[in-house]
């Protein structure tokens, strides 16, 4: 059906849906290395920060190869339907000028409202509680969303699933047994560990909202049904707060828009940190 | 001399490994407990002025590196506290003395890391002087820290090329690129000459250190080996070494080099580095934000234990 003219408008669609798809994963697995590898070097014990690194270094590395694959999208469109995808002017240049994208392009030259993560990925560190409590809800997801992306018609895709499945798994190992030691470790720690798990709660919301991007990959057999997957997901986390001894969180409004580039505060300060060095001497090779 | 001093003497003109469980004269114990100590801290605190970088580095590529290098370092930690640890002493017993200031750590990390470059400065130069030291540890005499240098030296070589390769990255850049590398250099030169130590005939435990082989060569003799080896380096590099007085010196079969600024040594070991009271608060901010955690973690370990217990 290559060329013909009926077809290109939902054609363009489906490609930037599974653009803004990639993009999506690759920009939670992105931010969430960020976060994680702030605590490098001020970890409650050694052995800790390291296990900390290790899980920062996995979600770089899908981040890496979601960027790359993402780049290669772009790079295989014709430059007339990659001229407005994206608001930075320097991503837009290069662009215009027909250069080939790579995935620090993707990474470093967009702005906040072209970045498609979740809301709970950016959230602050703020102590070992709210960091526990953010991986698990994000760990718990990101391996039932794997599990059925292993399924994708995308080859890509599938392959990355594959291997991002196995380290996932791990990390939601880690962070389920931190959950239990700090639920039933002291008092304190309960506490601390109650009001992180509902104070993120509002978050988790968005993980299984369908935008139009996720529905459409999921029709196509691309993407995963999203909203299929909370049933799983809640009885996951039921079963570790009940042997952390903790409550579910209930009724509690919940906060969307990281999807579609309608990010908290904190986004901003992440990019500013992260694209310091390419946006004050740009285009150079590092 | 006992026997047992007799015994030990063999072993050490033996190059027979000195173990844990062995006989060993106090101060050779407490010589061994001071420098591997002093050692674990310095992999630990070292992890601060590389770690000011990881969030700011400008590839993934680079990120994923730095991270996986500064982790390579927390590593390095646990394996020498270990080694300590057989000595008789406890990691938190020496975590106490560090932030006690009691301990001390290589004063090369209490000089402040203020741009990309430096990433490229310390992986080539400040791990590169660390090698130095570290190669010739592996054959030290107190066995379970020869065998952690063993292991640790392993993973050095991938931190000096990192950091070099960084470097060359710069130089074959632009003209800011290459500046932000020669600047990198101008400061972290002189301070990672100091990381071998006062001159050999101001070196207070230098004597004792040797004859025992917990020192296998003398701070001079390494940090002639350093200079000769990177002042060859930055030829590669094409940088410029900032010691107008560095020659070869065709006799002696080395370069020459300048006067190290011993003022500014003792001063930064005394405490006034422009970093010290950063990197010691930083560390203790650390152990006491953690302290809740680490109590969580062991009231957990015990509530196990105590149902595991009923259960049987
Ligand atoms: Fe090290
Ligand atoms: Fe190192």
């Amino acid at each position: 059906m290559e060329g013909n003219p009926n077809n290109e408008i939902p054609n363009t669609k489906m490609k930037n849906a599974l653009l803004n798809y990639t993009l999506s994963l690759a920009d939670n697995a992105s931010v969430m290395s960020h976060r994680l590898g702030e605590w490098c070097g001020h970890g409650p014990v050694l052995e800790q920060d390291i296990a900390l690194t290790n899980i920062s270094l996995d979600d770089i590395g899908q981040a890496r190869s979601l960027y790359q694959y993402a780049a290669e999208q772009l790079n295989n469109m014709p430059t007339t339907e990659k001229t407005n995808l994206f608001s930075d002017m320097m991503l837009n240049a290069k662009i215009a000028a027909g250069e080939n994208l790579d995935e620090d392009d993707l990474a470093y030259l967009r702005d906040a409202w072209d970045y498609r993560s979740l809301l709970l990925v950016e959230q602050p560190n703020k102590d070992w509680a709210y960091t526990i409590a953010r991986s698990f809800y994000y760990d718990a997801f990101m391996q039932l969303f794997y599990k059925g992306l292993q399924n994708s018609k995308d080859d890509r895709l599938k392959g990355i699933a594959e291997k991002s499945l196995k380290e996932v798994t791990y990390h939601l190992r880690w962070s389920s047994e931190w959950i239990i030691r700090l639920g039933d470790g002291t008092d304190e720690s309960h506490q601390k560990i109650q009001t992180a798990i509902n104070d993120l709660w509002m978050y988790t919301g968005e993980m299984f909202k369908m935008t139009d991007t996720d529905k459409a990959m999921a029709v196509a057999g691309i993407g995963v049904d999203l909203a299929g997957l909370h049933k799983d997901w809640l009885n996951n986390i039921k079963n570790i707060f009940t042997q952390a001894t903790l409550q579910l969180p209930t009724d509690i409004w919940m906060q969307d828009g990281g999807k579609e580039g309608h990010h908290s505060e904190h986004l901003g300060y992440i990019l500013a940190d992260m694209q310091f060095l390419q946006r004050t001497y740009p285009g150079l090779d590092w | 001399m006992t026997s047992f001093e007799q015994h030990f003497e063999d072993k050490i003109n033996n190059e027979v490994n000195i173990e844990p469980r062995d006989w060993m004269p106090d101060d050779y114990r407490k010589t061994n407990i001071r420098q591997i100590s002093q050692h674990a801290h310095s992999e630990i605190v070292g992890m601060l002025p590389e770690g000011n970088w990881i969030t700011r580095a400008p590839s993934l590529r680079r990120k994923a590196i730095l991270l996986a290098k500064v982790q390579d370092e927390a590593g390095h930690g646990l394996y020498l506290y270990s080694a300590a640890e057989t000595l008789g002493i406890t990691r938190d017993e020496m975590i106490e003395q560090l932030h006690t200031g009691k301990a001390k750590y290589s004063s090369i990390f209490n000089y402040p890391t203020t741009s990309w470059a430096d990433m490229g400065a310390i992986g080539w130069l400040v791990d590169g002087a660390a090698i130095m030291n570290q190669v010739a540890l592996c054959r030290t005499s107190y066995g379970p820290y020869a065998r952690a240098m063993v292991r640790i030296c392993k993973e050095e070589s991938f931190h000096q090329r990192q950091g070099f390769e960084i470097l060359l990255s710069l130089v074959r850049g632009n003209a800011t690129q290459k500046k932000m590398a020669q600047d990198a250099l101008n400061r972290w030169w002189w301070p990672s000459l100091m990381m071998f130590g006062p001159n050999d005939d101001n070196s207070p435990h230098s004597a004792q250190s040797l004859h025992w082989r917990i020192k296998r060569f003398s701070n001079d003799e390494l940090r002639q080996k350093f200079v000769d080896a990177a002042t060859e380096q930055a030829k590669v590099l094409g940088l410029a070494i900032p010691d107008p007085a560095l020659k070869w010196n065709e006799e002696r079969g080395h370069y020459d080099f300048g006067e190290i600024d011993w003022e500014e040594f003792w001063n930064v070991v005394k405490g006034n580095g422009p970093c010290n009271k950063e990197r010691l608060d930083t560390r203790r901010k650390a152990w006491e934000d953690g302290e809740w955690v680490r109590e969580a973690a062991m009231a957990y370990v015990e509530k196990r234990k105590n149902r595991s217990q009923k259960a049987a």
